[in-house]
């Protein structure tokens, strides 16, 4: 019934105007599973928009992965499994978050080697001028010379 | 006739230009005062001719000019006269139109203000300026000519996107380019020093100020694009990490470290190669953002492929200006002087340290942006990096900053007093640690971190004003006296304390609004009531109305609390026939600094009504902070030490209007 409910919807919606983005007759009966469903729905992203969680898009789509995100949780699945699953139809583009392997290691990595490379950079900077600013080169007897000539001396 | 005269002035501006980017830098090579003083005229020349073929363009669009092709594919004749007018940059030609225009327009400032400049530092930047403006011409009348005719003109234009008709988004743009074009200015600075192989007095009582203006601009200009969002598109949303606004805060970021190195430089002549550094990566980023947004390279690899003569075109310009500024960089920078010493803790360090936090954090929105892009061109991989990677990278990456926030401006120059410091800012962080435990007793059981956060928030604020309290002697000294002192202290102390306080309001918002943010998504038929957090919220009924250029639905709620009317909420969905697409008109509630957000789906059948309410508690503070950011950017600009400038020749003086 739910499912026949939605596909009107969504044939419906689709002759519509856009709608926005979760509807009234998605929201789950369970408010802790609705909750966990929507924090789902912003770690995945709609395949048909630039950069929109599902969560946030109003296209068909969408819908159709919000619906099928809270049918798996309905059928008991953990979030990690619903994700699982998603991934393995959709492949890894569909999470907005992305997951750490070989791929993204330089991706999730990059701003701790930034930060390190960065602070590391400065140290030396720093003491090696340190270094300039405790010992100054002394004045050859030439510079001396003209040192005291400018002065009078 | 008026599209052939833009079009001709266009070339005009480019043949300006040319002359611009090399008669000066020559003369400047000779020292030829006759060779270096064709910058000026030829800058001002081009700003009038860009302004023509920008008017001739505003005109095709205000007389619907339908046999103009962009005018044609972006306006419609029913369309109110402002969005006619704001529809002129609505669009990717137009829009490159706009941005020479204000390139021009900060050469010929440049020229006009710059009488005090050594005159080859002078020619040479307003030839840098020029080489940039070139390209941008040359890349305008070869891939994006705004003023192509179409052999047969249509009756009726095809209108503006209809999310685009709405005052935010008119003065969005502008600022924006404000911004990004402004840290032109920098560069050109930067690579003329480079070409000189010095820097002096004058360099660095220049680059700030016109830093701070772009910066000013670049930041009102992305607050207003973030609450544009937040009206515009119906949930409530204000920051998305899209790479669309990735690319417009990759050179805010480099700005504001700009901004911090810059006063190094300019107070204590240190840190000048970092800066030239910046100066070069602030306007590259600038640069990459305009490339990201118009090549088309966001949406896919693909689509750029398909049509790739404007993305390739600009990626030329990058390749040249990038790299040839860091090329030239490299092998000059080595020749500069390194100015005065600093102990670590001082406050040059803490101006360092922000540096770093500061080209971190853009790194990193750097490469989550482009890694996706990256990674599908050499492996064919999709993968996708939205909010939840910059949340878990950017976010703590800000913390240690913003503890740092406060004592970079109590830290004495040079050699700093951390510990004295610390308790200088007792006030502060007791205050920050009062609200982590007041926040955790109200809102036992909710998010942990959030508190702390708000803390965080508090102690940056507090903080902000710790310097001015202290330097004025509050509760030390008679109260007249010192609100007389605190009037007596320099501007730029004020402006620093009012955008630092602007941060930590910023953050407050931000913090509130992610996570005690109340949504109701609802069908209620007419009179039913929902309610949320202490309102009741009646639906009335709907009306429909005609604008001038869409259908509007409007439905009409009486909000009340504890029996009491509020207020009136009409929130409204407009459907634009020219198009066939519709926009949600969100209807906003502000109480205090909190606000009602309510937007309307789809009404049913039987007259039932789909709707999302929203509380959002402190939401208004997002933008009020950065409101007083760029308050505080405007109060340092107004400085006595950069209105008063160097001396100049008196006759020259008398000549100029009073500032």
């Amino acid at each position: 019934m739910k499912r026949l409910r939605s596909l009107v919807m969504v044939l419906l919606l689709l002759g519509m105007a856009p709608a926005f983005a979760v509807q009234p007759d998605e929201i789950l009966a369970d408010p802790a599973l609705e909750a966990r469903a929507r924090n789902l729905s912003r770690e995945l992203r709609c395949m048909v928009c630039q950069n929109q969680s599902i969560d946030d898009s109003d296209a068909p789509l969408a819908r159709d992965l919000r619906l099928l995100v809270r049918d798996r949780l309905l059928a008991g699945d953990s979030d990690d499994k619903v994700l699982d699953f998603l991934t393995q139809r959709y492949g890894a583009f569909v999470l907005l978050n992305p997951p750490f392997n070989w791929s993204t290691a330089l991706l999730w990595l990059a701003p701790l080697a930034v930060l390190v490379a960065g602070g590391a950079v400065l140290l030396f900077t720093l003491r090696r001028r340190r270094f300039v600013s405790a010992d100054p080169t002394p004045l050859t007897p030439d510079e001396q010379r003209q040192l005291n000539d400018l002065a009078g001396r | 006739m008026i599209p052939e005269i833009g079009h001709y002035a266009l070339v005009l501006a480019l043949g300006l230009a040319m002359i611009q980017a090399v008669v000066p830098l020559w003369g400047a090579r000779l020292r030829d005062d006759t060779l270096m003083g064709t910058a000026g005229p030829t800058a001002f020349a081009q700003l009038a001719f860009a302004a023509i073929a920008f008017a001739a363009l505003t005109a095709c669009y205000v007389y619907s000019d339908f046999s103009v092709a962009n005018v044609f594919e972006n306006s419609h004749s029913a369309k109110p006269l402002i969005y006619k007018i704001t529809g002129v940059w609505g669009n990717h030609e137009g829009s490159m139109l706009l941005w020479v225009l204000i390139l021009a327009l900060f050469g010929a400032l440049v020229a006009y203000f710059g009488d005090n400049l050594p005159a080859t530092l002078k020619a040479n930047v307003l030839a840098v300026q020029s080489w940039i403006a070139a390209a941008f011409y040359i890349f305008i009348l070869g891939t994006s000519n705004p003023f192509l005719r179409l052999a047969e003109a249509p009756f009726e234009g095809r209108d503006l996107n209809p999310i685009l008709q709405d005052i935010g988004l008119a003065i969005h743009p502008p600022m924006l380019y404000l911004g990004y074009v402004g840290f032109s200015i920098s560069f050109s600075f930067a690579i003329a020093a480079l070409i000189e192989g010095r820097i002096d007095a004058a360099w660095a009582r220049w680059v700030r100020p016109w830093t701070l203006a772009a910066w000013m601009c670049l930041t009102a200009g992305i607050s207003m694009g973030s609450y544009w969002a937040y009206y515009e598109l119906g949930w409530g949303g204000w920051w998305f990490w899209d790479p669309v606004e990735n690319a417009s805060l990759m050179p805010w970021i480099a700005g504001t470290a700009l901004l911090h190195s810059a006063v190094v430089m300019e107070k204590r002549n240190a840190l000048k190669i970092w800066t030239i550094l910046l100066a070069i990566l602030a306007f590259s980023l600038s640069l990459i953002g305009t490339f990201l947004v118009r090549s088309g390279v966001l949406t896919s690899v693909h689509t750029f492929a398909t049509d790739p003569t404007r993305g390739v075109f600009i990626l030329a310009i990058l390749t040249f200006f990038i790299g040839g500024g860091l090329a030239l960089y490299a092998w000059r920078a080595p020749v500069l002087k390194q100015g005065g010493l600093f102990a670590p803790l001082s406050r040059e360090g803490a101006l360092v340290l922000n540096n770093l936090f500061l080209t971190t954090a853009c790194a990193t929105v750097f490469i989550g942006t482009l890694y996706p892009l990256a990674l599908e061109a050499l492996t064919g991989d999709k993968i996708s990096v939205g909010a939840p990677f910059f949340n878990l990278t950017f976010g703590p990456l800000m913390v240690p900053l913003l503890l740092a926030v406060p004592f970079g401006p109590l830290l004495a120059w040079k050699r700093g007093d951390l510990l004295g410091v610390a308790q200088r800012l007792t006030a502060a962080w007791m205050c920050g640690l009062i609200t982590v435990a007041v926040t955790f007793a109200i809102t036992r059981g909710g998010p942990i971190l959030a508190p702390f956060a708000i803390g965080l928030a508090v102690y940056v604020m507090v903080g902000a004003l710790t310097d001015i309290f202290e330097r004025a002697g509050l509760l030390r000294v008679p109260f007249p006296t010192a609100i007389r002192r605190a009037g007596g202290l320099p501007r730029s102390a004020w402006g620093t304390a009012f955008a630092h306080f602007g941060l930590g309001a910023t953050l407050l918002g931000i913090v509130c609004e992610s996570n005690w943010n109340t949504e109701r998504i609802v069908t209620l038929k007419p009179n039913e009531t929902v309610s949320l957090r202490s309102y009741e919220l009646t639906f009335d009924g709907m009306t429909t109305r005609q604008g001038p250029n869409y259908r509007e639905l409007t439905a009409k709620f009486t909000v009340r609390s504890g029996g009491t009317v509020v207020d009136v909420m009409e929130p409204s969905k407009r459907n634009f026939a020219s198009r066939g697409t519709s926009t949600t008109e969100a209807a906003l509630l502000t109480r205090g600094f909190s606000q009602i957000y309510l937007s309307l789906g789809d009404p049913a059948a039987d007259g039932a009504l789909a709707i999302r309410l929203y509380h959002k508690p402190l939401v208004l503070l997002i933008w009020l902070g950065t409101v007083l950011m760029v308050f505080g950017g405007a109060l340092s600009l107004s400085d006595r030490r950069l209105r008063v400038g160097a001396p100049k020749p008196a006759k020259k003086s008398a000549l100029q209007p009073a500032e």
